[in-house]
């Protein structure tokens, strides 16, 4: 059976790896069958934001099309995918530090983040089996 | 899990703390015991012994003339979490190799050595590095 983990992120995106390892730990353990719960705070709450766009590039020579660029919100999504609790799936919760979301004027997200405060973080850590915390520097 | 026994070790220091007027990482630890937390502690490393100093002043910033509402007063934040029950610890060696005094930090600060800090995480089923 599986378990509940607590993933803490801070780092907004692209600016650092911290991000993307943290893509790749709630990535493992979805896969791995364990329900996950993500308290996105401070700079991670634009991580999920709608309104990113992904450009061409001239540097590389491509266009938008060939760059074939996954901006963060779409790594998120995939992530809901594969943790929407349907048919033995395991469930994904993400919530987005509301003040955080605020004082950044990041309020449009795309489906699937919630919502939320350091409550839901201290119920999260409380319904885990563990928790991990990736900061930011 | 045991979300009695949570450790927050803070290292990252004055990144932002203007544009929030909070430290991130303390202001969190308060929110969370204001939430119902239960035991939480604090081990204050590298940068961030510089926050129990006593003295911080960020009333005089401004930019195009525009002053902090409510500026930082990092010292009395851990002041706060002391005297809510939140122990915090201090890294004395990274704190000497900053050139920070004994009779320079906050009343109630625990100073351990780094050798001591790996007994301490064990004591405690969470981790935040932040």
């Amino acid at each position: 059976m599986g378990k509940t983990l607590t993933f803490a992120i801070m780092e907004p995106p692209y600016e650092a790896a911290r991000s993307t390892t943290a893509f790749r730990l709630i990535d493992a353990a979805l896969s791995a069958g364990h329900d996950v719960n993500v308290f996105a705070y401070e700079g991670a709450v634009s991580l999920t934001n709608s309104k990113q766009t992904p450009h061409a590039n001239a540097i590389h020579g491509t266009t938008v099309d060939t760059e074939q660029h996954p901006t963060t919100k779409d790594w998120v999504s995939a992530l809901f995918k594969k943790g929407d609790g349907q048919d033995g799936r395991p469930k994904l919760d993400w919530v987005l530090c509301g003040l955080c979301m605020d004082e950044r004027g990041a309020t449009e997200n795309v489906p699937g983040p919630r919502r939320g405060s350091p409550a839901d973080f201290v119920k999260f850590i409380a319904a885990s089996h563990n928790l991990v915390a990736i900061g930011t520097r | 899990m045991d979300q009695n026994r949570l450790l927050h070790i803070v290292e990252r220091a004055y990144e932002g703390t203007i544009e929030e007027q909070d430290d991130q990482a303390l202001w969190l630890v308060a929110a969370m015991k204001a939430n119902g937390a239960g035991q939480q502690a604090v081990i204050l490393r590298g940068a961030a012994t510089s926050y129990a100093v006593q003295g911080h002043d960020a009333s005089r910033f401004s930019v195009g003339g525009v002053k902090l509402g409510h500026p930082p007063r990092l010292e009395e934040d851990v002041a706060k979490l002391i005297a809510g029950g939140v122990p915090v610890y201090l890294v004395q060696e990274d704190a000497r190799a900053r050139g920070i005094e004994a009779g320079e930090l906050i009343d109630g600060i625990k100073v351990i050595g780094r050798k001591d800090v790996a007994d301490l995480l064990v004591e405690y089923s969470g981790l935040l590095a932040w």
